[in-house]
């Protein structure tokens, strides 16, 4: 983690040290929820909460301004429509190929993987929309809300 | 114009508790919802879509309108927040 010193919102040796070292094993669990949501309590929703925590975390530790570097207010815009993009975007694909609005097994005609596994792929890839979407709006909110709009300093 | 949203709260209320009335009670073996629509998704689901977990099957295929509804509504928090609130600091 490069520059992480020159914003210090809090001094606290502990919690820096702590949050680095949680931060990434945090983000990776919030990747397993979601591709793991097939099998296990889990998918889209949380798996983007919990991905999304982590970058409120680091903006709590580290300041809002070390949070942007990892994720900047533009990707963060960007994702935020990319995520309900992906859901609507595959549902509308469905339709050009001839099924009904996410009825995922139309796509077998795009990729021929057999309709019932198109069923479950198309679950995967509606709940890493949903992921993507949770994910950045959780941040949207933590930037706006803790520091009045502006999203330079809060917390 | 206070008393009017007044009333129509309350009038959309008790019409909603009037339509209750009509439901089945909690967990009545005999609802619809059970005789034909859980015992569906629990025979069919893992027939039909090859997921394990059926909440995850019936959360993102069988309701799917409704999945992509509530990222929608996640949406336009986020917009509605961005909106009212943000701005460029004044120096």
């Amino acid at each position: 983690m490069r520059d992480i010193h020159e914003h210090t919102a809090g001094e606290d040796l502990i919690i820096k040290t702590s949050v680095r070292l949680m931060v990434p094993f945090i983000q990776v669990f919030g990747l397993y929820v979601i591709v793991h949501g097939h099998y296990s309590p889990g998918g889209g929703f949380q798996g983007g909460v919990i991905l999304g925590a982590s970058f409120i975390l680091l903006a709590l530790a580290f300041g809002m301004k070390t949070s942007q570097e990892y994720m900047t207010v533009s990707a963060n815009a960007v994702l935020n429509n990319l995520g309900p993009a992906i859901f609507i975007g595959v549902g509308v694909l469905c339709t050009l190929f001839g099924g009904l609005f996410l009825d995922y097994s139309a796509l077998d005609k795009l990729i021929p993987l057999g309709p019932v596994e198109w069923r479950s792929f198309g679950i995967f890839l509606i709940e890493v929309g949903v992921g993507v979407a949770v994910m950045s709006i959780m941040v949207l909110l933590y930037w706006n809300l803790s520091s009045g709009g502006a999203m330079d300093e809060g917390l | 114009m206070k008393n009017l949203a007044l009333l129509a709260t309350l009038v959309t209320g008790a019409l909603l508790l009037y339509g209750t009335k009509d439901f089945p009670a909690w967990g009545d073996p005999q609802a619809p919802a059970s005789t034909y629509l859980s015992p569906v998704y629990i025979e069919k689901a893992v027939e039909q879509t090859h997921v394990p977990n059926i909440v995850t099957a019936v959360l993102g295929d069988y309701r799917g309108y409704d999945t992509m509804f509530e990222t929608v509504v996640i949406y336009c928090a986020g917009m509605a927040v961005l909106s009212v609130l943000w701005r460029k600091r004044e120096k």
